[in-house]
């Protein structure tokens, strides 16, 4: 698998400046190859790094020490082949949902007609076509938050960046937020890295789970997730997905954390 | 409840309590017999003003105190919102700049007006100017206070999408600064008729400052106070204007269902 590796995190580490001198080591020695097309999944529990690491990946933070490489190409800075969807879904508000999602494309001087296809096509995917002209406000948080996603997908990235998407979200609507998210991973065959705090969402769209530990953030276990594709929700209710669910909170109860 | 909603809510209370004030004020001049040069009777008042407004020379007056404010507002406000994007933009600027404006901003302006008005002397320009430095201030400091208030993570968002620094200034940063640059406007507006006033009183010889000025002079008291009231309903109306250019631009803020009802 390293030879293939689409997406390579090596000995990636980060230590924080603390305002009163002193320094929090967030990360240490992150390791982590991902395949083209893999969705991985992360969790662990709060404060260990994980939206460290993703703000590294997504170059809004430099790292301390080690390398990303996509492709083989060392990653310096934003770069127009990853998306990242944040959790809140950070849409201007004096822009209407078609500029929003439009937006990395105009940042990056794509094509305007062409984006705007692509644009269109992507809200029409995400089930908000008709509200192209609305603005934000005018949305529910589910549908702002889908906007958001395809704001991330507009300039066609290969790697899709997550932290938490769904947090904010009800039960109800992260339940179909993921299908829809699966349903548009399995179309677009883009790379994922999710960060959750959800075990069972962690599950149900993930081919690997990296599972996180604190003081200082690493990586204690990749689980490998065997579950047919197309995942159900109905699935969640298997045995063998009872088993995963058991492994992942292992995780959680001997860091003294107790998750959902 | 039905009626004690309607009667709260209706126009029935404030009228009744217009009527209250007035009425009391009118009877307590006549039944007191104040004096005309102390305190006028509303009637009295309301008399002077149909005089006033029918009067060219009055026109004269008031536009020659419009155009002050209009000019220096108008002056001021572009210079301070200029000043603003500079020292925002450049961290040099700011440094070299700034003690100034602290410095200059502790100072009241009215004190400085006996100073322009020697340097650029009695005409229209010494009130524009006066009316000018008034209004530069709020601008400036709303300008550079919203050129840094746009949300960080509409900036990470825009930085992961690659946008470049003056991406982020243009498509963020600017227009976050728009609401704190409408409340430096109308800051600035309601200050602009204060300071054109001010302006002639030190020294003018035209403008609705110079004709309260002469009114007081003569004992005019009711001239006096119609000249009081055009000038708050010229400051309503100036402010009117800017609330209603902010609701158009800022239209994403602040829309009337956002506020909580009250009952
Ligand atoms: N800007 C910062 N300055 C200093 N320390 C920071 C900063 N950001 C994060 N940290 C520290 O780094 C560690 C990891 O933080 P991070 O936000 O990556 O955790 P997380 O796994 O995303 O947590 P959560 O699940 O709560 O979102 C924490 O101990 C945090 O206190
Ligand atoms: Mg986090």
């Amino acid at each position: 698998m390293a030879e293939g590796a689409f997406l390579r995190i090596s000995q990636v580490a980060k230590t924080y400046a603390a305002k009163d001198g002193s320094s929090v080591q967030a990360l240490t020695a992150i390791d982590l190859d991902i395949r083209e097309g893999e969705f991985v999944t992360v969790v662990g529990p709060s404060g260990c790094g994980k939206s460290t690491l993703l703000k590294i990946l997504a170059g809004l933070l430099p790292r301390s020490a080690g390398e990303v490489t996509i492709q083989g190409r060392p990653l310096a800075g934003p770069n127009p082949a990853l998306g990242v969807v944040f959790q809140a879904p950070v849409l201007l508000p004096w822009l209407t949902i078609l500029e929003n999602v439009m937006l990395p494309a105009k940042v990056q001087k794509l094509d305007p007609a062409l984006a705007r296809t692509r644009a269109r096509e992507l809200l029409a995917m995400a089930e908000l076509d008709g509200f192209e002209n609305r603005y934000p406000s005018e949305l529910s948080g589910g549908m702002q938050q889908r906007a958001g996603i395809c704001r991330a997908l507009v300039h066609d990235p290969s790697i899709l960046l997550m932290d938490e998407p769904f947090g904010a979200l009800d039960a109800m609507t992260r339940e179909t937020m993921n299908e829809e998210l699966q349903r548009i991973w399995s179309e677009k065959r883009k790379t994922v890295l999710l960060v959750t705090h959800s075990i069972p969402e962690a599950i149900y769209l993930a081919d690997r789970i990296v599972v996180m530990a604190p003081r200082p953030g690493h990586i204690v276990e990749v689980v490998e997730v065997d579950l047919p594709r197309p995942r159900t929700l109905d699935m969640q209710n298997t045995p063998e997905f009872g088993r995963y669910v058991r492994r992942l909170r292992e995780h959680f109860r001997a860091g003294g954390m107790v998750a959902a | 409840m039905m009626r004690g909603r309607s009667l709260t809510a209706g126009p029935v209370l404030p009228v009744l309590m217009a009527v209250l004030v007035f009425g009391g004020w009118e009877a307590a001049v006549h039944l007191l017999s104040i004096s005309k040069i102390v305190l006028p009777p509303p009637s009295a008042i309301v008399l002077a003003l149909w005089e006033a407004v029918g009067s060219a020379e009055f026109h004269w007056h008031l536009l020659i105190t419009l155009w002050e404010i209009v000019a220096g507002f108008a002056l001021g406000s572009l210079g301070g919102l200029a000043l603003g994007f500079i020292v925002a933009l450049s961290p040099l600027a700011e440094r070299l700049v700034y003690p100034y404006i602290v410095a200059f901003q502790t100072l009241p302006k009215v004190a400085v007006a006996p100073i322009i008005v020697i340097w650029f002397g009695y005409g229209l320009s010494s009130k524009i100017i006066i009316t000018a430095t008034i209004a530069f201030f709020p601008l400036l400091a709303n300008t550079i206070m919203g050129l840094r208030a746009a949300p960080a993570d509409q900036i990470e968002m825009l930085v992961s999408c690659t946008a470049t620094r003056w991406q982020v200034f243009r498509m963020v940063r600017m227009m976050a600064a728009l609401p704190y640059i409408f409340v430096g406007l109308d800051v600035a507006i309601v200050l602009s008729v204060i300071g054109a006033i001010v302006g002639e009183f030190v020294g003018a010889k035209a403008g609705l400052g110079f004709l309260l000025m002469q009114k007081n002079f003569n004992f005019d008291m009711a001239g006096t106070f119609a000249i009081l009231v055009v000038l708050s309903l010229i400051g309503v109306v100036l402010h009117a204007i800017v609330q209603a250019v902010q609701r158009r631009v800022i239209f994403w803020m602040d829309t009337a269902g956002d506020r909580p009802v009250s009952l």
